[in-house]
């Protein structure tokens, strides 16, 4: 109830042409060169610090990548990309080791104040109402891995979960600290000759998230990651693994935010999961970053690779996204539902307004026995953009009883947009059982003549109808991200009416 | 000063005119019943007078407590005292009704500078207006009209009305789909409504809605007019002798 209130106030207090969260942080930054060549991946491996291994696991990815072509068949337009035109590699530099929060960048800690983002524990707990019947405030913490630019530059939490015998810390660190689990995962779901974007992913990755769960063990908070761009032209790769061993699980949250640019910026993450026997992994995202202006000019290209294997048997793998940025958005978070009796889920809204192009969807790909995987998509297209949800569900011949679901509703607001839907299915055994639904609805006159009549504006009854139409799919959220994805919704669809 | 002032009024939809010159006064306390026969017209000056887009206002004018309504924009309107209990409420699906009364009454006190209500106010404002409808509480956790019988979408609109106290209460249609027992808990709930400074205008094809709600004033339309005005006796005459006698005179 008051998530809905704030989600009114809030729109209420913001411009239509200003993004909120366009603004710069003035911190000298430490680049690579300009373009991309074998120097350029052993500046970034130097930088890092980083074993020979690595390195050459990078150049073998760079030399791949020269071989292939950046894929055309999804249904977003865009100028050429230049790759020789962007930096590959920008890091805030530290002014000296730090050891605790107290000891940032205050310019930095300002950052994430104007995105309110809570990184103090204070700051976490406040505003934020507990789950019905989970006052335990352990429960409500979340540990934030903060990346900002390409380097790590805050780590909180690290004491507790490093109790429980979890390992959470920047990919980078994880490298030099870990590297026997990093050898052994890295690649292992999305293979570096994977895609054109997934291979420049794999040469240049900057920075990103590392995750272990030791075995049997229930990560004790939700762990989370705020990306921000924030610098000009610097393409940002991120690189996040996350290893759920034996009957362990954890709850990842990542969500970002990017300042307001002319220039269009490359985003090519990659996320691998890996979830062992009885395993599960959650996986949510807010994703807000720059859409572009009014005549959709600038905004973010986010290019995305991320897939979950589900290696055990019973294990699972959740994805949930709420997508309302970006210019472009190529994203098809997927399971590869590999054990007997795994599950794999998609729950996500994908919100286009403006010139937004959305093409979006997931993989799954049924091979073990009495797999099971549920598809839950919300696609909103307003303004002028073009709104694809792009599914694929495959059964191997030998995935006796797999079983999918698959909702797919689209909403449309307004006459210039339009959604589609392009599903695949492909069951190579008789015995799998695939469910298809989807809808197309606009959203009536009616309904917003009937709120506005009891006092509410159009907007803030577009927002609400909107925050009912993705209901199920905010409620796989945890609460925190829940309210903050109800406020990026409604942020998201000013100027959609009137 | 009238509560309600409509002079003259001239209405088109899609380039053909459905209100042909339409005047009304209502007083504050007053109730006001309209008839009229199918597609004279009755929803069309309700829609009008709340704000509903589609429809071109040609000419006259509606004055709200002196204010030229039609300049406001319907949620303007709302949160000055104008409530229209629709004919066929929609569903909202997702909005849980408890949510969307909150949301709405909010936004109604806040456009007026009032402050909002909290939520353990607000929650004992609901439960006593529901209770007093026989609405049970988990029909408010609902989405708003989705999955209601005919009767509960009737009987939510005027839970509305209750929760919001507007001073010009339009009810189009309240008795159309209600049983006997449904209609006389709805109509109590109206008349409970009924105050010095509150005006109703009852919209109905029925004389039996008048016997539970009483006007003090009956309305006959016909083709976008008024033909005739009258007490509650002219209720029960229409009720012997149809409409034919003012197909004429429109
Ligand atoms: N959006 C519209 N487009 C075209 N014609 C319309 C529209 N809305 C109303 N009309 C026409 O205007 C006339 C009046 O309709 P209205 O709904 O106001 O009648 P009513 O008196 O409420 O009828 P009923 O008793 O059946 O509810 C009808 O002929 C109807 O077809
Ligand atoms: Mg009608």
């Amino acid at each position: 109830m008051p998530a809905v209130q704030e989600t009114v106030d809030r729109v209420r207090r913001i411009d239509v042409d200003q993004y909120r969260y366009g603004f710069e942080t003035l911190i000298e930054s430490e680049k690579a060169p300009k373009g991309l060549s074998e120097d350029t991946v052993r500046f970034i491996s130097a930088k890092k610090n980083e074993p020979e291994w690595m390195l050459q696991w990078r150049l073998e990815a760079y030399r791949r990548w020269l071989t292939m072509r950046e894929p055309t068949w999804a249904r977003v337009d865009y100028p050429k990309i230049d790759y020789q035109e962007i930096y590959y590699y920008a890091a805030p530099k530290p002014k000296k080791q730090v050891n605790s929060l107290d000891e940032i960048d205050p310019e930095i800690l300002k950052t994430y104040e104007k995105l309110g983002i809570p990184l103090r524990e204070v700051a976490m707990l406040e505003g934020i109402e507990p789950r019905v019947g989970e006052t335990d405030p352990v429960k409500s913490k979340i540990a934030v891995d903060a990346v900002f630019d390409s380097v790590s530059v805050a780590t909180t939490f690290k004491e507790e979960l490093k109790k429980a015998g979890v390992i959470f810390m920047p990919i980078s660190e994880a490298i030099r600290e870990h590297p026997e689990l990093v050898q052994k995962y890295l690649g292992s779901v999305v293979p570096t000759s994977d895609n054109f974007f997934a291979t420049l992913n794999s040469a240049v990755f900057s920075d990103g998230s590392f995750v272990y769960v030791p075995p049997g063990v229930r990560c004790p908070m939700e762990l989370s990651t705020y990306f921000r761009i924030n610098e000009r032209n610097t393409g940002q790769f991120e690189r996040t693994l996350i290893i759920a061993d034996k009957g362990s699980y954890v709850s990842y949250l990542e969500g970002c935010t990017a300042p307001q640019r002319d220039e269009n910026q490359l985003h090519a993450a990659v996320v691998e999961l890996v979830a062992l026997d009885d395993a599960e992994i959650k996986y949510s995202t807010v994703q807000n970053w720059y859409p572009g202006n009014s005549e959709g000019l600038g905004g973010i290209y986010n290019f995305v690779t991320k897939r979950g294997d589900c290696r055990g048997r019973n294990s699972k793998i959740s994805w949930t996204q709420v997508e309302t940025g970006s210019a472009i958005t190529w994203k098809y978070p997927s399971c590869i539902l590999r054990g007997d009796n795994s599950r794999g889920e998609f729950y996500s809204i994908a919100i286009s307004n403006g010139f937004q192009q959305v093409d979006s969807g997931t993989k799954m790909l049924h091979l073990g026995k009495n797999t099971s995987s549920r598809i839950i998509s919300k696609g909103i297209a307003a303004g002028k953009s073009q709104n694809t949800y792009r599914g694929l569900v495959t059964a191997h011949r030998k995935a006796t009883g797999a079983r999918n679901f698959t909702a797919c509703d689209s909403l449309l607001i307004g006459d210039k947009c339009g959604a589609h839907t392009v599903p695949y299915i492909e069951a190579k055994n008789s015995s799998a059982t695939f469910e298809h639904e989807a809808t197309t609805s606009k959203i009536s006159e009616d309904v917003l003549f009937y709120c506005t009549q009891r006092g509410l504006s159009e907007e803030e009854a577009v927002g609400l109808v909107v925050n009912g139409f993705v209901k199920d799919v905010l409620q796989q959220l945890p609460m925190e991200f829940a309210v903050e994805a109800q406020k990026l919704i409604s942020i998201s669809l000013e100027g959609s009416v009137g | 000063m009238a509560l309600l002032e409509v002079r003259d009024l001239h209405v088109r939809v899609e380039d053909r005119e459905i209100l042909h010159g339409l005047d009304l006064t209502v007083n504050a306390g007053e109730v006001h019943a309209i008839m009229g026969p199918n597609g004279s017209g009755k929803s069309t000056l309700s829609h009008v007078i709340a704000g509903k887009p589609g429809y071109e206002v040609t000419d006259g004018q509606i004055l709200f407590k002196g204010e030229d309504l039609l300049a406001m924009e319907p949620d303007e309107r709302a949160a000055k005292g104008v409530f229209l209990a629709f004919q066929y409420p929609v569903e909202i699906p997702g909005v849980a009704t408890m949510n969307f009364l909150r949301t709405a009454l909010n936004a109604q006190r806040k456009a007026r500078g009032e402050d909002e209500y909290s939520t353990p106010d607000f929650l004992k404002k609901v439960r006593e207006v529901a209770k007093s409808l026989n609405i049970p509480q988990d029909m408010l956790k609902r989405g708003v009209n989705v999955g209601f019988s005919g009767g509960e979408k009737k009987r939510n609109e005027v839970l509305q009305m209750a929760l919001f106290e507007p001073s010009l209460c339009i009810l189009d249609e309240m008795d159309s789909g209600l049983d006997i027992d449904a209609l006389r808990i709805a109509a109590d709930g109206v008349n409970a409504l009924r105050s010095p400074d509150r005006a109703m205008v009852v919209i109905t094809h029925y004389q039996r809605l008048l016997n539970y709600i009483v006007p003090d004033f009956v309305h006959v339309m016909s083709r976008g007019r008024v033909v005739k005005s009258g007490d509650k006796q002219l209720a029960l005459e229409l009720e012997a002798s149809g409409y034919a006698q003012f197909e004429d005179a429109a």
